[in-house]
Order: structure tokens, then C-alpha cells, then sequence
């Protein structure tokens, strides 16, 4: 596979946010600041690209029948060095994370990768993909948390605008779960409308759309 | 008393679905009947309910005497959990292959679901004992079952309904649970919780 078009895989084709509904957990429970977004994203980035260079490397000794359980222990080992770096240099991302840190072990993106592309694929290869797949994470959760950052709260990556806070039309909803879910939805859908309207354009067969919906589902 | 506000805040203040985030892959993924959603909240009840149990015991007899705790806790659950699940699942098919054919579809996805592991390490840092961990584990999975329950009712209903193109899958049904999250958000802050 070409490089370039792993990338595009990635960030765009299958957006592990809005295309492949994978970690949805962080997606809605930190997404409160932008900050928080980039700090999450960045942690996965990193988890992403260790576990997927390390099972990669590991591929032909790994036995097929405990291969679970062996990605999820990598991806702890990876998880725990983010913890505890967090801890020490940025104590109040660490604190604003919170239990959302050390569950980026069962975070369902990274064992997604580890098992369909980086078991199967060269080392280098597997680490374009663990950087694409987890920045296509954190572009989307970023945008998300710019949204409900600047409806809720009225600023923008902790910056306050000053006339929206004062005239008081800030609505507290989108900083509560209920928005995030509301938020979410409504991304989603205008992200189907974008690419309905895309495919209409390239005609593409109707064949290529049902493996799309089809891995979407999965 | 502080037992029943436990309880009451597992299932409905702290809900872990709608107001906690924790376990959001299922409640989307696997709710779009009635009984496999009934199916998938017993098995992670149960489940969480022995993980709770056991991750307590480990913390505090292996972990916390020999200072691991600080950097193991994360990597020993998550193992415990995935063990567990494995054996849970190995016992139920020889005991009882109707219950096994019940649950059976469900028991190895609960291992990478994070309300599971969110359970077990919520119960230490709010320092819970043993039998409030239990507790805490049963209802929060009794919690979850209920939400998830309560959406696959709803997706039910919005297969016959007439729903704009793009809207159509994963889109409205999110739109559903923040409706969902909403009103349970009327709990928050009952009791003091």
C-alpha cells in the first residue's frame, strides 16, 4: 500500500471518529475543552504509534490463539508510560483526563489497529497508520471540543469571548453529557451529508458504498 | 442507608452510560434489539460485578504491600479482567450451555469494554471497601443494563420511523441517548450524591 494513501486512510476515508464509530468513550467524556481534546489526542498518538510499531515487530511470534491478550498487555505497558508521564510534567491535563487516561487501554481504535493493520503489515507501514489514525482522532475530537467548548462555556481553547460570556446566551447543555451525545449526532450526520454529496459527484458504484456502510457497522 | 444511596446513585445519579461516558461502544453497538441488549447488560453485570471483587482483593493484598500499585494497577486489572472473562466464559459452557448460549456472543467483547475496567478503578479511588465495591460494580452494571435497554426500545420504534437520509444509523441514535442523557440528568444531585 502506498504510503500517502495509508495517511489519507487514516485522517479521512476511514475517520476512526465519524467513519469507523470506534473510541467513543473519550470522544464524549473529555471533549468539554478543545485543550483536553489535543491532550487525549496526543496521548493516543503516541500509544497508537509504540503499540503499533511493537506489534508489528512482534507479528510472526506472537501465537495466533493468545494474540489478544498479548496487544492488550503491549498496549498497557505503552498506556502506563503516558500515565505516568502526565503525572509528573502536566499534573492538571492529568487531572482534567482524569479515569479517561488509563482506560485509553481498552480504547477500542488502538486494539482495532494492532489486530487488522499492524499484525499483518511491515513496521514502518504500521507507524504511518498509528500517526494517521490517531491524528484523524484528534482532529475530530478536537473539532468536537472546539464546538462544545464555545457554545458551553463561551471560549476558545480557554480563551473567554468576552461579548458572547456577557450577554449571557451560553448554554450550559453542550458542557453537560447530553450535549456531547447532541454534538456527536449532529457531526455525524452533516459528515454523511459531506461525503453523500461527494459520492453523488465521483458516481461512485453502488458495490464500493455497501463495503463502506458495511465497515462502518462493523 | 449509605448502602441504598450507593445503590441509587450507581444505577440512576451516576449512571455509568449517560452520565459517565463509560461503556459507550456497546450501548451504540449492540442495541438494536430488545433481547441482545438485555443479553449484553446481564453478561457485563455479572461480569463486573466479579471483576469488582476481584481487583479489589488483588489491589489490596498484592499490589498495595509490595507499592506496585502507583504503575501495575492499570496493566494487573486489565489482565485480571481479560483472565476473568476467559474463564467465566470456559465455566458457563460446561455448566450451563443455555445460559452459554445466551450470553456467549457477548462475554469476549466485555473485555475491551471500558466500563469494566472504568468499575475497578473508580472503586480505589474512591477508596471503597470490599462490600461497597461489590455493590458498586452489581448496580453500576444494573445501570448500564437499564440504558441500554431503554435505547434498544427506542431504536425499536425509529425503524419504522421516517428519518431524514443522513440522520439515518449511529447519528440519531445519538441524538436518542442525549434525550436519554437529558433526563436522567434530572437525577444530578438527588440525595446528595
Amino acid at each position: 500500500m502506498k504510503k500517502l494513501e495509508i495517511v489519507k486512510n487514516g485522517v479521512l476515508t476511514q475517520n476512526p471518529t465519524f467513519r469507523l464509530v470506534l473510541g467513543t468513550c473519550p470522544t464524549l467524556a473529555i471533549t468539554t475543552t478543545a485543550m483536553n481534546g489535543i491532550a487525549m489526542g496526543g496521548a493516543v498518538i503516541f500509544v497508537l504509534l509504540c503499540s503499533n510499531m511493537m506489534v508489528s515487530l512482534l507479528r510472526n511470534v506472537i501465537p495466533d490463539k493468545v494474540r489478544i491478550p498479548a496487544y492488550v498487555l503491549i498496549i498497557a505497558t505503552f498506556v502506563t508510560v503516558v500515565e505516568m508521564v502526565m503525572r509528573k510534567y502536566m499534573y492538571s491535563l492529568y487531572q482534567s483526563l482524569g479515569l479517561f487516561l488509563p482506560l485509553i487501554v481498552v480504547n477500542c481504535i488502538i486494539l482495532a489497529r494492532a489486530d487488522a493493520f499492524a499484525s499483518v503489515n511491515k513496521i514502518f507501514d504500521s507507524a504511518i497508520d498509528g500517526v494517521s489514525m490517531g491524528l484523524g482522532f484528534t482532529l475530530s475530537i478536537t473539532t468536537i471540543g472546539i464546538i462544545r467548548e464555545f457554545f458551553g462555556s463561551g471560549s476558545f481553547f480557554g480563551m473567554e469571548i468576552t461579548p458572547l460570556v456577557n450577554s449571557g446566551i451560553t448554554m450550559t447543555i453542550f458542557i453537560l453529557p447530553a450535549g456531547g451525545f447532541l454534538v456527536y449526532g449532529f457531526m455525524m450526520a452533516l459528515i454523511n451529508y459531506l461525503v453523500g454529496r461527494k459520492d453523488k459527484k465521483n458516481s461512485k458504484s453502488s458495490e464500493e458504498k455497501e463495503i463502506e456502510i458495511a465497515e462502518v457497522n462493523e | 442507608m449509605s448502602y441504598l444511596f450507593l445503590i441509587i446513585g450507581a444505577i440512576f445519579v451516576n449512571n455509568f452510560v449517560l452520565s459517565q461516558f463509560l461503556g459507550i461502544c456497546p450501548f451504540i453497538g449492540v442495541s438494536k434489539k430488545t433481547d441482545t441488549a438485555l443479553g449484553m447488560g446481564l453478561a457485563v453485570t455479572f461480569v463486573m460485578g466479579l471483576a469488582s471483587v476481584f481487583t479489589y482483593m488483588i489491589n489490596k493484598y498484592v499490589l498495595v504491600p509490595l507499592g506496585l500499585d502507583a504503575f501495575l494497577q492499570t496493566i494487573a486489572f486489565i489482565l485480571i479482567i481479560a483472565g476473568l472473562v476467559q474463564s467465566v466464559e470456559i465455566v458457563i459452557k460446561k455448566v450451563s450451555p443455555a445460559l452459554y448460549s445466551a450470553l456467549g456472543v457477548y462475554l469476549p467483547l466485555i473485555t475491551t469494554n471500558c466500563a469494566v475496567l472504568g468499575v475497578a478503578l473508580l472503586n480505589i479511588t474512591k477508596s471503597y471497601n470490599l462490600l461497597q465495591s461489590f455493590l458498586n460494580g452489581v448496580f453500576s452494571g444494573v445501570g448500564f443494563t437499564l440504558a441500554i435497554l431503554l435505547l434498544a426500545g427506542i431504536r425499536e420504534r425509529l425503524r419504522d420511523s421516517d428519518i431524514p437520509e443522513h440522520f439515518q444509523g449511529f447519528p440519531i441514535t445519538l441524538i436518542a441517548a442525549s434525550i436519554m442523557s437529558m433526563a436522567f440528568g434530572a437525577f444530578s444531585g438527588m440525595f446528595g450524591i
